[in-house]
Protein backbone atom coordinates (compact mmCIF):
# COMPACT_ATOMS: atom_id res chain seq x y z
CA UNK A 1 0.00 0.00 0.00
CA UNK A 2 1.16 3.47 -0.82
CA UNK A 3 2.07 5.72 2.08
CA UNK A 4 0.07 8.54 0.55
CA UNK A 5 -3.13 7.31 2.19
CA UNK A 6 -1.45 7.77 5.57
CA UNK A 7 -1.34 11.54 5.13
CA UNK A 8 -3.64 13.78 7.12
CA UNK A 9 -5.72 16.31 5.20
CA UNK A 10 -3.44 19.10 6.44
CA UNK A 11 -0.30 17.25 5.30
CA UNK A 12 -1.81 16.39 1.92
CA UNK A 13 -2.92 20.00 1.46
CA UNK A 14 0.67 21.22 1.91
CA UNK A 15 2.06 18.63 -0.52
CA UNK A 16 -0.66 19.30 -3.09
CA UNK A 17 -0.16 23.05 -2.97
CA UNK A 18 3.60 22.64 -3.23
CA UNK A 19 3.03 20.29 -6.22
CA UNK A 20 5.05 17.57 -4.46
CA UNK A 21 2.16 15.23 -5.16
CA UNK A 22 -0.88 15.42 -7.40
CA UNK A 23 -4.46 14.76 -6.48
CA UNK A 24 -4.45 12.09 -9.17
CA UNK A 25 -1.69 10.18 -7.34
CA UNK A 26 -3.35 10.62 -3.97
CA UNK A 27 -6.71 9.56 -5.38
CA UNK A 28 -5.23 6.45 -7.06
CA UNK A 29 -3.67 5.50 -3.73
CA UNK A 30 -7.06 5.76 -2.03
CA UNK A 31 -8.86 3.86 -4.79
CA UNK A 32 -6.29 1.06 -4.48
CA UNK A 33 -6.79 1.03 -0.71
CA UNK A 34 -10.57 0.84 -1.23
CA UNK A 35 -10.19 -2.10 -3.62
CA UNK A 36 -7.96 -3.92 -1.16
CA UNK A 37 -10.40 -3.45 1.72
CA UNK A 38 -13.53 -5.29 0.59
CA UNK A 39 -13.31 -7.35 3.78
CA UNK A 40 -14.21 -4.21 5.75
CA UNK A 41 -17.41 -3.69 3.75
CA UNK A 42 -17.03 0.02 4.47
CA UNK A 43 -17.78 1.21 0.94
CA UNK A 44 -21.30 0.68 -0.39
CA UNK A 45 -20.68 2.18 -3.85
CA UNK A 46 -17.25 2.72 -5.37
CA UNK A 47 -16.99 5.73 -7.68
CA UNK A 48 -13.52 5.44 -9.26
CA UNK A 49 -14.41 7.17 -12.52
CA UNK A 50 -15.96 10.12 -10.79
CA UNK A 51 -12.98 10.25 -8.41
CA UNK A 52 -10.49 10.36 -11.30
CA UNK A 53 -12.42 13.12 -13.05
CA UNK A 54 -12.66 15.16 -9.88
CA UNK A 55 -8.96 14.64 -9.14
CA UNK A 56 -7.98 15.81 -12.63
CA UNK A 57 -10.09 18.93 -12.19
CA UNK A 58 -8.55 19.53 -8.77
CA UNK A 59 -5.04 19.21 -10.19
CA UNK A 60 -5.84 21.86 -12.81
CA UNK A 61 -7.15 24.12 -10.12
CA UNK A 62 -4.12 23.55 -7.88
CA UNK A 63 -1.85 24.40 -10.81
CA UNK A 64 -3.79 27.61 -11.45
CA UNK A 65 -4.43 28.71 -7.88
CA UNK A 66 -1.46 27.24 -5.97
CA UNK A 67 -1.48 28.37 -2.35
CA UNK A 68 -4.80 30.09 -2.95
CA UNK A 69 -6.61 26.81 -3.72
CA UNK A 70 -9.23 25.81 -1.14
CA UNK A 71 -8.05 23.63 1.76
CA UNK A 72 -9.96 20.61 0.49
CA UNK A 73 -8.87 20.93 -3.15
CA UNK A 74 -7.73 17.50 -4.33
CA UNK A 75 -8.49 15.73 -1.04
CA UNK A 76 -10.17 12.28 -1.42
CA UNK A 77 -13.19 11.91 0.86
CA UNK A 78 -15.80 9.25 1.49
CA UNK A 79 -19.49 10.15 1.71
CA UNK A 80 -22.00 8.45 3.99
CA UNK A 81 -24.77 6.78 1.99
CA UNK A 82 -27.30 9.07 3.70
CA UNK A 83 -26.17 12.02 1.54
CA UNK A 84 -27.83 12.33 -1.85
CA UNK A 85 -25.18 12.50 -4.55
CA UNK A 86 -26.33 13.26 -8.07
CA UNK A 87 -26.49 10.21 -10.30
CA UNK A 88 -24.74 8.02 -7.71
CA UNK A 89 -26.51 5.33 -5.66
CA UNK A 90 -27.82 6.93 -2.47
CA UNK A 91 -30.04 4.57 -0.56
CA UNK A 92 -29.52 5.19 3.15
CA UNK A 93 -28.47 1.52 3.39
CA UNK A 94 -32.11 0.55 2.91
CA UNK A 95 -33.72 -1.86 0.47
CA UNK A 96 -36.62 0.55 0.15
CA UNK A 97 -34.34 2.94 -1.77
CA UNK A 98 -32.87 0.22 -3.96
CA UNK A 99 -31.83 1.64 -7.32
CA UNK A 100 -32.45 5.25 -6.26
CA UNK A 101 -30.25 7.70 -8.16
CA UNK A 102 -30.89 11.24 -6.91
CA UNK A 103 -31.21 13.82 -9.68
CA UNK A 104 -29.76 16.39 -7.24
CA UNK A 105 -26.82 16.87 -4.88
CA UNK A 106 -27.03 17.53 -1.13
CA UNK A 107 -25.93 21.00 -0.04
CA UNK A 108 -23.12 19.67 2.17
CA UNK A 109 -21.58 17.55 -0.60
CA UNK A 110 -22.07 20.39 -3.14
CA UNK A 111 -20.03 22.62 -0.89
CA UNK A 112 -17.27 20.01 -0.62
CA UNK A 113 -17.10 19.57 -4.41
CA UNK A 114 -17.09 23.35 -4.94
CA UNK A 115 -13.98 23.37 -2.79
CA UNK A 116 -12.32 20.78 -4.99
CA UNK A 117 -12.74 17.69 -2.80
CA UNK A 118 -12.76 14.28 -4.53
CA UNK A 119 -15.37 11.57 -3.88
CA UNK A 120 -13.90 8.04 -3.66
CA UNK A 121 -17.23 6.37 -2.87
CA UNK A 122 -20.35 6.09 -0.78
CA UNK A 123 -20.01 4.60 2.67
CA UNK A 124 -21.90 1.95 4.59
CA UNK A 125 -24.13 2.86 7.54
CA UNK A 126 -27.06 1.59 9.60
CA UNK A 127 -30.33 1.63 7.68
CA UNK A 128 -31.73 5.19 7.75
CA UNK A 129 -29.04 5.93 10.36
CA UNK A 130 -30.93 3.84 12.92
CA UNK A 131 -28.42 1.74 14.81
CA UNK A 132 -25.19 1.75 16.79
CA UNK A 133 -23.30 -1.11 15.13
CA UNK A 134 -23.86 -0.79 11.37
CA UNK A 135 -25.64 -4.16 11.57
CA UNK A 136 -29.01 -2.85 10.36
CA UNK A 137 -27.52 -2.01 6.93
CA UNK A 138 -28.98 -3.65 3.83
CA UNK A 139 -25.38 -4.04 2.64
CA UNK A 140 -24.43 -6.10 5.71
CA UNK A 141 -22.29 -4.78 8.55
CA UNK A 142 -19.16 -2.68 8.03
CA UNK A 143 -16.21 -4.10 9.96
CA UNK A 144 -13.89 -2.27 12.33
CA UNK A 145 -10.26 -2.30 11.14
CA UNK A 146 -9.27 -2.69 14.81
CA UNK A 147 -9.15 -6.11 16.43
CA UNK A 148 -8.54 -7.00 20.05
CA UNK A 149 -4.99 -8.13 20.78
CA UNK A 150 -4.52 -11.79 19.86
CA UNK A 151 -8.03 -12.10 18.43
CA UNK A 152 -9.28 -12.40 14.87
CA UNK A 153 -12.88 -11.70 15.75
CA UNK A 154 -14.64 -9.05 13.65
CA UNK A 155 -15.71 -6.02 15.68
CA UNK A 156 -18.29 -3.39 14.85
CA UNK A 157 -17.04 0.08 13.88
CA UNK A 158 -20.13 1.45 15.68
CA UNK A 159 -22.97 3.25 14.01
CA UNK A 160 -24.73 4.65 12.38
CA UNK A 161 -21.75 6.17 10.49
CA UNK A 162 -19.88 2.85 10.70
CA UNK A 163 -18.63 2.78 7.13
CA UNK A 164 -17.30 6.33 7.47
CA UNK A 165 -15.45 5.42 10.67
CA UNK A 166 -14.05 2.20 9.23
CA UNK A 167 -12.95 3.90 5.99
CA UNK A 168 -11.10 6.73 7.76
CA UNK A 169 -9.50 4.46 10.37
CA UNK A 170 -8.37 2.03 7.64
CA UNK A 171 -7.09 4.97 5.56
CA UNK A 172 -9.23 4.34 2.50
CA UNK A 173 -9.86 8.11 2.28
CA UNK A 174 -8.47 11.10 4.16
CA UNK A 175 -11.78 12.05 5.74
CA UNK A 176 -15.47 11.22 5.53
CA UNK A 177 -18.82 12.81 6.09
CA UNK A 178 -21.07 11.43 8.81
CA UNK A 179 -24.39 12.35 10.33
CA UNK A 180 -25.32 12.32 13.98
CA UNK A 181 -28.86 12.11 15.39
CA UNK A 182 -28.06 10.57 18.79
CA UNK A 183 -24.35 9.82 18.59
CA UNK A 184 -23.91 8.42 15.08
CA UNK A 185 -20.68 10.35 14.38
CA UNK A 186 -19.12 10.35 17.85
CA UNK A 187 -19.70 6.71 18.89
CA UNK A 188 -18.19 5.20 15.71
CA UNK A 189 -15.31 7.72 15.86
CA UNK A 190 -14.56 6.56 19.40
CA UNK A 191 -14.79 2.88 18.38
CA UNK A 192 -12.22 3.35 15.61
CA UNK A 193 -9.72 5.80 17.13
CA UNK A 194 -10.59 8.80 14.97
CA UNK A 195 -12.03 12.29 15.53
CA UNK A 196 -15.74 12.88 14.95
CA UNK A 197 -17.53 16.21 15.24
CA UNK A 198 -21.26 16.87 15.51
CA UNK A 199 -21.79 20.60 15.00
CA UNK A 200 -24.44 22.83 16.57
CA UNK A 201 -27.91 22.10 15.18
CA UNK A 202 -28.29 24.40 12.16
CA UNK A 203 -24.58 24.74 11.35
CA UNK A 204 -24.68 22.32 8.39
CA UNK A 205 -27.57 22.27 5.94
CA UNK A 206 -29.75 19.16 6.07
CA UNK A 207 -30.95 19.66 2.49
CA UNK A 208 -30.38 16.55 0.42
CA UNK A 209 -29.55 14.36 3.41
CA UNK A 210 -32.10 11.55 3.84
CA UNK A 211 -34.06 12.65 6.92
CA UNK A 212 -34.28 10.52 10.07
CA UNK A 213 -35.27 12.86 12.93
CA UNK A 214 -35.20 16.38 11.56
CA UNK A 215 -34.92 18.25 14.87
CA UNK A 216 -31.85 16.20 15.83
CA UNK A 217 -30.00 15.34 12.58
CA UNK A 218 -26.72 17.12 11.87
CA UNK A 219 -23.95 16.36 9.40
CA UNK A 220 -20.34 16.53 10.50
CA UNK A 221 -16.80 15.47 9.69
CA UNK A 222 -14.96 12.28 10.62
CA UNK A 223 -11.20 12.55 10.25
CA UNK A 224 -7.83 11.45 11.59
CA UNK A 225 -7.09 14.60 13.57
CA UNK A 226 -8.84 17.56 15.16
CA UNK A 227 -7.18 19.85 12.61
CA UNK A 228 -8.53 17.77 9.73
CA UNK A 229 -12.01 17.80 11.29
CA UNK A 230 -11.79 21.60 11.58
CA UNK A 231 -10.78 21.91 7.91
CA UNK A 232 -13.61 19.62 6.81
CA UNK A 233 -16.23 21.28 9.00
CA UNK A 234 -15.42 24.64 7.48
CA UNK A 235 -15.95 23.08 4.05
CA UNK A 236 -19.31 21.54 5.02
CA UNK A 237 -20.92 24.31 7.10
CA UNK A 238 -22.76 27.45 6.15
CA UNK A 239 -26.15 29.01 5.61
CA UNK A 240 -28.48 27.39 3.10
CA UNK A 241 -31.81 28.98 2.17
CA UNK A 242 -33.08 25.50 1.22
CA UNK A 243 -33.03 24.36 4.88
CA UNK A 244 -35.37 26.45 7.04
CA UNK A 245 -33.41 25.47 10.17
CA UNK A 246 -30.03 26.40 8.69
CA UNK A 247 -28.44 29.21 10.70
CA UNK A 248 -27.75 32.50 9.01
CA UNK A 249 -24.33 32.83 10.60
CA UNK A 250 -20.86 33.29 9.16
CA UNK A 251 -18.65 30.19 9.31
CA UNK A 252 -15.62 30.91 11.50
CA UNK A 253 -12.10 29.87 10.52
CA UNK A 254 -12.15 26.77 12.72
CA UNK A 255 -8.58 25.80 11.90
CA UNK A 256 -7.22 29.22 12.88
CA UNK A 257 -8.85 28.78 16.29
CA UNK A 258 -6.64 25.76 17.08
CA UNK A 259 -4.09 27.17 19.49
CA UNK A 260 -4.06 24.38 22.05
CA UNK A 261 -3.84 27.14 24.64
CA UNK A 262 -6.63 26.45 27.10
CA UNK A 263 -5.10 28.20 30.09
CA UNK A 264 -7.73 29.82 32.24
CA UNK A 265 -10.60 27.84 30.75
CA UNK A 266 -13.06 26.03 32.98
CA UNK A 267 -14.07 22.50 32.00
CA UNK A 268 -17.16 20.90 33.54
CA UNK A 269 -17.21 17.26 34.62
CA UNK A 270 -20.89 16.22 34.91
CA UNK A 271 -21.39 13.97 37.92
CA UNK A 272 -24.46 12.27 36.45
CA UNK A 273 -22.30 10.76 33.69
CA UNK A 274 -20.52 8.62 36.30
CA UNK A 275 -22.98 5.82 35.81
CA UNK A 276 -23.55 2.68 37.74
CA UNK A 277 -21.82 -0.28 36.18
CA UNK A 278 -19.48 1.95 34.17
CA UNK A 279 -16.35 -0.02 33.20
CA UNK A 280 -13.33 0.95 35.32
CA UNK A 281 -11.30 1.60 32.16
CA UNK A 282 -13.75 4.22 30.94
CA UNK A 283 -13.78 5.91 34.32
CA UNK A 284 -9.98 5.90 34.48
CA UNK A 285 -9.74 7.32 30.95
CA UNK A 286 -12.15 10.09 31.85
CA UNK A 287 -10.10 10.96 34.96
CA UNK A 288 -6.93 10.97 32.88
CA UNK A 289 -8.54 13.26 30.32
CA UNK A 290 -9.48 15.72 33.06
CA UNK A 291 -5.92 15.60 34.33
CA UNK A 292 -4.56 16.30 30.84
CA UNK A 293 -6.75 19.37 30.53
CA UNK A 294 -5.63 20.55 33.97
CA UNK A 295 -1.99 20.01 33.00
CA UNK A 296 -2.66 22.17 29.94
CA UNK A 297 -3.75 24.97 32.26
CA UNK A 298 -7.52 24.54 32.44
CA UNK A 299 -9.51 24.26 35.63
CA UNK A 300 -11.96 21.36 36.01
CA UNK A 301 -15.08 21.61 38.12
CA UNK A 302 -17.82 19.14 38.91
CA UNK A 303 -21.15 20.17 37.42
CA UNK A 304 -24.64 18.74 37.55
CA UNK A 305 -26.86 17.91 34.57
CA UNK A 306 -29.75 16.51 36.61
CA UNK A 307 -31.96 15.25 33.77
CA UNK A 308 -29.26 13.18 32.05
CA UNK A 309 -30.92 9.91 33.00
CA UNK A 310 -34.03 10.83 31.05
CA UNK A 311 -32.28 11.79 27.82
CA UNK A 312 -32.30 8.34 26.21
CA UNK A 313 -35.95 7.56 26.92
CA UNK A 314 -36.94 11.05 25.71
CA UNK A 315 -34.88 10.47 22.57
CA UNK A 316 -36.61 7.15 21.94
CA UNK A 317 -39.94 8.95 21.86
CA UNK A 318 -38.90 12.02 19.87
CA UNK A 319 -36.65 10.40 17.26
CA UNK A 320 -39.08 7.59 16.33
CA UNK A 321 -41.95 10.09 16.21
CA UNK A 322 -40.06 12.25 13.72
CA UNK A 323 -38.89 9.17 11.84
CA UNK A 324 -42.42 7.86 11.44
CA UNK A 325 -43.36 11.16 9.78
CA UNK A 326 -40.22 11.45 7.67
CA UNK A 327 -40.35 7.85 6.48
CA UNK A 328 -43.99 8.13 5.45
CA UNK A 329 -42.68 9.24 2.04
CA UNK A 330 -41.42 5.73 1.26
CA UNK A 331 -44.67 4.46 -0.14
CA UNK A 332 -43.64 2.57 -3.26
CA UNK A 333 -45.13 5.24 -5.51
CA UNK A 334 -42.59 7.94 -6.33
CA UNK A 335 -39.23 6.23 -5.88
CA UNK A 336 -37.62 3.14 -4.46
CA UNK A 337 -38.99 -0.33 -3.93
CA UNK A 338 -42.52 -1.33 -4.93
CA UNK A 339 -43.88 -4.71 -3.88
CA UNK A 340 -45.39 -7.04 -6.46
CA UNK A 341 -49.13 -6.85 -6.01
CA UNK A 342 -51.71 -9.60 -6.16
CA UNK A 343 -54.98 -9.47 -8.07
CA UNK A 344 -57.37 -7.11 -6.34
CA UNK A 345 -54.67 -5.41 -4.26
CA UNK A 346 -55.43 -1.73 -3.71
CA UNK A 347 -53.29 1.28 -2.88
CA UNK A 348 -53.09 0.48 0.87
CA UNK A 349 -51.80 -3.01 0.01
CA UNK A 350 -49.17 -1.36 -2.14
CA UNK A 351 -48.06 0.85 0.77
CA UNK A 352 -48.11 -1.88 3.40
CA UNK A 353 -46.41 -4.56 1.33
CA UNK A 354 -43.76 -2.22 -0.11
CA UNK A 355 -42.86 -0.91 3.34
CA UNK A 356 -42.83 -4.39 4.91
CA UNK A 357 -40.43 -5.61 2.21
CA UNK A 358 -38.32 -2.47 2.02
CA UNK A 359 -37.73 -1.58 5.68
CA UNK A 360 -35.55 -3.71 7.95
CA UNK A 361 -36.62 -4.84 11.42
CA UNK A 362 -35.14 -1.95 13.42
CA UNK A 363 -36.58 0.69 11.09
CA UNK A 364 -39.99 -0.97 11.23
CA UNK A 365 -39.82 -1.02 15.02
CA UNK A 366 -38.98 2.66 15.25
CA UNK A 367 -41.58 3.74 12.70
CA UNK A 368 -44.21 1.82 14.67
CA UNK A 369 -43.07 3.25 18.02
CA UNK A 370 -43.33 6.67 16.42
CA UNK A 371 -46.80 6.00 15.08
CA UNK A 372 -47.86 4.81 18.52
CA UNK A 373 -46.53 7.76 20.55
CA UNK A 374 -48.14 10.20 18.11
CA UNK A 375 -51.48 8.40 18.01
CA UNK A 376 -54.69 9.75 19.50
CA UNK A 377 -54.81 9.20 23.24
CA UNK A 378 -51.04 8.71 23.66
CA UNK A 379 -49.64 11.95 22.24
CA UNK A 380 -49.75 13.85 25.54
CA UNK A 381 -48.47 11.00 27.67
CA UNK A 382 -45.48 10.22 25.45
CA UNK A 383 -44.63 12.80 22.83
CA UNK A 384 -45.59 16.00 24.63
CA UNK A 385 -43.99 14.81 27.86
CA UNK A 386 -40.77 13.90 26.03
CA UNK A 387 -40.65 17.37 24.45
CA UNK A 388 -40.99 18.91 27.93
CA UNK A 389 -38.18 16.71 29.22
CA UNK A 390 -36.14 17.88 26.23
CA UNK A 391 -36.65 21.48 27.37
CA UNK A 392 -35.34 20.49 30.82
CA UNK A 393 -32.28 18.76 29.34
CA UNK A 394 -31.42 21.85 27.35
CA UNK A 395 -31.93 23.99 30.45
CA UNK A 396 -29.45 21.80 32.37
CA UNK A 397 -26.77 22.68 29.82
CA UNK A 398 -27.69 26.38 29.82
CA UNK A 399 -27.19 26.44 33.57
CA UNK A 400 -23.88 24.60 33.31
CA UNK A 401 -22.51 26.88 30.60
CA UNK A 402 -22.96 29.87 32.90
CA UNK A 403 -19.89 28.64 34.77
CA UNK A 404 -17.93 26.45 32.34
CA UNK A 405 -16.46 26.88 28.86
CA UNK A 406 -16.73 23.23 27.79
CA UNK A 407 -17.73 19.86 29.21
CA UNK A 408 -15.68 16.65 29.27
CA UNK A 409 -17.38 13.23 29.24
CA UNK A 410 -16.68 9.71 28.01
CA UNK A 411 -17.76 9.20 24.38
CA UNK A 412 -19.05 5.65 24.77
CA UNK A 413 -19.75 3.25 27.62
CA UNK A 414 -17.35 0.62 26.18
CA UNK A 415 -14.86 -0.07 23.42
CA UNK A 416 -16.00 -1.69 20.17
CA UNK A 417 -17.98 -4.90 20.63
CA UNK A 418 -18.19 -7.95 18.40
CA UNK A 419 -20.41 -8.12 15.34
CA UNK A 420 -23.43 -10.22 16.29
CA UNK A 421 -22.71 -9.88 20.00
CA UNK A 422 -25.88 -7.90 20.64
CA UNK A 423 -28.08 -9.99 18.34
CA UNK A 424 -30.04 -11.59 21.17
CA UNK A 425 -30.07 -8.56 23.46
CA UNK A 426 -33.26 -6.52 23.66
CA UNK A 427 -33.32 -3.32 21.57
CA UNK A 428 -32.90 -1.12 24.64
CA UNK A 429 -29.46 -2.67 25.39
CA UNK A 430 -28.22 -1.41 22.00
CA UNK A 431 -29.74 2.02 22.62
CA UNK A 432 -27.50 2.43 25.71
CA UNK A 433 -24.51 2.97 23.38
CA UNK A 434 -25.66 6.56 22.97
CA UNK A 435 -26.03 7.31 26.66
CA UNK A 436 -23.21 9.93 26.69
CA UNK A 437 -23.89 11.46 23.28
CA UNK A 438 -27.66 11.74 22.96
CA UNK A 439 -28.04 14.64 25.43
CA UNK A 440 -26.01 16.81 23.04
CA UNK A 441 -28.46 16.22 20.17
CA UNK A 442 -31.47 16.92 22.36
CA UNK A 443 -29.89 20.23 23.43
CA UNK A 444 -28.72 21.11 19.89
CA UNK A 445 -25.09 21.50 21.04
CA UNK A 446 -21.80 20.73 19.32
CA UNK A 447 -19.81 17.70 20.50
CA UNK A 448 -16.51 16.15 19.47
CA UNK A 449 -15.13 12.66 20.10
CA UNK A 450 -11.34 12.57 20.48
CA UNK A 451 -9.30 9.34 20.62
CA UNK A 452 -7.62 9.39 24.00
CA UNK A 453 -6.33 5.92 24.80
CA UNK A 454 -6.66 2.17 24.36
CA UNK A 455 -8.21 -0.42 26.63
CA UNK A 456 -6.53 -3.55 27.98
CA UNK A 457 -7.12 -5.38 24.71
CA UNK A 458 -5.61 -2.55 22.67
CA UNK A 459 -8.90 -1.15 21.35
CA UNK A 460 -9.33 2.63 21.05
CA UNK A 461 -11.36 4.66 23.54
CA UNK A 462 -12.50 8.23 23.13
CA UNK A 463 -13.60 11.17 25.23
CA UNK A 464 -16.17 13.75 24.28
CA UNK A 465 -15.87 17.53 24.49
CA UNK A 466 -19.22 19.34 24.51
CA UNK A 467 -19.24 23.01 23.48
CA UNK A 468 -21.59 25.96 23.74
CA UNK A 469 -24.11 26.60 20.96
CA UNK A 470 -22.18 27.94 17.93
CA UNK A 471 -18.99 27.46 19.96
CA UNK A 472 -17.41 24.84 17.68
CA UNK A 473 -14.19 26.88 17.39
CA UNK A 474 -13.63 26.97 21.14
CA UNK A 475 -14.75 23.32 21.49
CA UNK A 476 -12.31 22.22 18.78
CA UNK A 477 -9.50 24.10 20.52
CA UNK A 478 -10.16 22.17 23.74
CA UNK A 479 -10.32 18.96 21.67
CA UNK A 480 -7.00 19.94 20.09
CA UNK A 481 -5.40 20.43 23.51
CA UNK A 482 -6.72 17.02 24.61
CA UNK A 483 -5.47 15.40 21.40
CA UNK A 484 -1.99 16.85 21.90
CA UNK A 485 -1.80 15.68 25.51
CA UNK A 486 -3.20 12.24 24.78
CA UNK A 487 -0.78 11.72 21.89
CA UNK A 488 -2.91 8.91 20.49
CA UNK A 489 -0.82 7.39 17.69
CA UNK A 490 -1.97 3.74 17.70
CA UNK A 491 -3.15 2.36 14.36
CA UNK A 492 -4.92 -0.85 13.53
CA UNK A 493 -2.72 -3.66 12.17
CA UNK A 494 -3.61 -4.32 8.57
CA UNK A 495 -5.29 -7.76 8.45
CA UNK A 496 -7.74 -7.10 5.63
CA UNK B 1 -47.80 0.13 29.04
CA UNK B 2 -48.18 -3.39 27.80
CA UNK B 3 -49.04 -3.70 24.12
CA UNK B 4 -51.29 -6.61 23.21
CA UNK B 5 -51.55 -8.33 19.86
CA UNK B 6 -54.52 -6.25 18.75
CA UNK B 7 -52.75 -2.99 19.57
CA UNK B 8 -49.65 -4.18 17.70
CA UNK B 9 -51.81 -4.87 14.67
CA UNK B 10 -53.39 -1.42 14.95
CA UNK B 11 -49.96 0.28 15.21
CA UNK B 12 -48.66 -1.69 12.22
CA UNK B 13 -51.63 -0.50 10.20
CA UNK B 14 -51.12 3.12 11.36
CA UNK B 15 -47.53 2.82 10.16
CA UNK B 16 -48.69 1.21 6.89
CA UNK B 17 -46.43 -1.79 7.43
CA UNK B 18 -47.83 -5.26 6.73
CA UNK B 19 -47.02 -7.59 9.63
CA UNK B 20 -47.81 -11.29 9.41
CA UNK B 21 -50.19 -12.63 12.04
CA UNK B 22 -47.60 -15.01 13.43
CA UNK B 23 -45.16 -12.09 13.98
CA UNK B 24 -47.58 -9.91 15.95
CA UNK B 25 -46.83 -11.56 19.29
CA UNK B 26 -43.08 -10.84 19.04
CA UNK B 27 -43.75 -7.32 17.81
CA UNK B 28 -46.11 -6.66 20.72
CA UNK B 29 -43.52 -7.80 23.21
CA UNK B 30 -40.74 -5.68 21.61
CA UNK B 31 -42.91 -2.58 21.56
CA UNK B 32 -43.93 -3.22 25.17
CA UNK B 33 -40.29 -3.50 26.17
CA UNK B 34 -39.35 -0.18 24.60
CA UNK B 35 -42.44 1.67 25.84
CA UNK B 36 -42.03 0.19 29.32
CA UNK B 37 -38.51 1.58 29.46
CA UNK B 38 -39.68 4.96 28.14
CA UNK B 39 -42.22 5.17 30.94
CA UNK B 40 -39.57 6.38 33.39
CA UNK B 41 -40.25 9.81 31.84
CA UNK B 42 -43.29 9.80 34.11
CA UNK B 43 -40.97 10.39 37.09
CA UNK B 44 -39.96 13.84 35.81
CA UNK B 45 -41.74 16.87 37.19
CA UNK B 46 -42.75 18.73 34.02
CA UNK B 47 -45.25 21.03 35.70
CA UNK B 48 -45.17 24.42 33.95
CA UNK B 49 -42.45 23.34 31.48
CA UNK B 50 -42.97 24.35 27.86
CA UNK B 51 -42.51 21.54 25.34
CA UNK B 52 -39.58 22.19 23.04
CA UNK B 53 -40.50 23.31 19.56
CA UNK B 54 -37.16 24.62 18.31
CA UNK B 55 -33.80 23.71 19.78
CA UNK B 56 -32.08 26.89 18.59
CA UNK B 57 -34.13 30.02 19.04
CA UNK B 58 -34.70 31.37 15.54
CA UNK B 59 -37.45 33.15 13.67
CA UNK B 60 -38.60 31.37 10.56
CA UNK B 61 -37.43 33.18 7.49
CA UNK B 62 -39.87 34.29 4.84
CA UNK B 63 -39.29 34.65 1.17
CA UNK B 64 -41.00 36.02 -1.86
CA UNK B 65 -44.01 33.85 -2.80
CA UNK B 66 -42.54 33.03 -6.18
CA UNK B 67 -41.92 29.89 -8.19
CA UNK B 68 -38.28 28.88 -7.78
CA UNK B 69 -38.35 25.45 -9.37
CA UNK B 70 -40.32 23.41 -11.85
CA UNK B 71 -40.46 22.17 -15.41
CA UNK B 72 -38.49 19.06 -14.48
CA UNK B 73 -41.12 16.34 -14.91
CA UNK B 74 -38.66 13.87 -16.39
CA UNK B 75 -36.38 14.21 -13.38
CA UNK B 76 -39.26 13.95 -10.92
CA UNK B 77 -40.41 10.73 -12.55
CA UNK B 78 -36.94 9.30 -13.17
CA UNK B 79 -36.90 7.13 -10.04
CA UNK B 80 -40.55 6.07 -10.04
CA UNK B 81 -41.27 2.32 -10.05
CA UNK B 82 -44.13 2.79 -12.54
CA UNK B 83 -45.20 5.74 -14.69
CA UNK B 84 -47.71 6.29 -17.46
CA UNK B 85 -48.10 9.28 -19.76
CA UNK B 86 -46.04 11.52 -17.49
CA UNK B 87 -47.78 10.48 -14.26
CA UNK B 88 -46.98 8.15 -11.37
CA UNK B 89 -48.94 4.93 -11.92
CA UNK B 90 -50.69 3.28 -8.95
CA UNK B 91 -53.44 0.69 -8.45
CA UNK B 92 -57.01 1.91 -8.49
CA UNK B 93 -57.58 4.29 -5.54
CA UNK B 94 -61.29 5.11 -5.88
CA UNK B 95 -63.93 2.56 -6.89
Amino acid sequence: MSDLTRLTIAEARAKLRAREITSAELTEACLAAVDAADALNAVSAKTPEKAREMAAAADKRLAAEGEGAPSLCGIPLGIKDLFCTEGVASQAASNILEGFRPPYESTVTSRLWERGAVMVGKLNMDEFAMGSSNETSCYGPAVNPWRAKGSNRDLTPGGSSGGSASAVAAELCLGATGTDTGGSIRQPAAFTGIVGVKPTYGRCSRWGIVAFASSLDQAGPMAKTVRDAAIMLEGMAGFDPKDSTSAELAVPDFEAALTGDIRGKTIGIPKEYRMEGMPAEIEALWDRGAEMLRDAGAKTVEISLPHTKYALPAYYVIAPAEASSNLARYDGVRFGHRAKLGAGDAIVDLYEKSRAEGFGAEVQRRVMIGAYVLSAGYYDAYYLRAQKVRTLIKRDFEQAFKTVDAILTPATPSSAFGIGEMADADPVAMYLNDVFTVTVNLAGLPGAAVPTGVDASGLPLGLQIIGKPWGEAEMLDVAYALERSAGFTARPDRWW
Amino acid sequence: MSIDKATAARVAHLARIRVKDEDLETLASELSGILGWVEQLGEVDVEGVEPMTSVTPMALRRREDAVTDGGIRERVLANAPATREGFFAVPKVVE
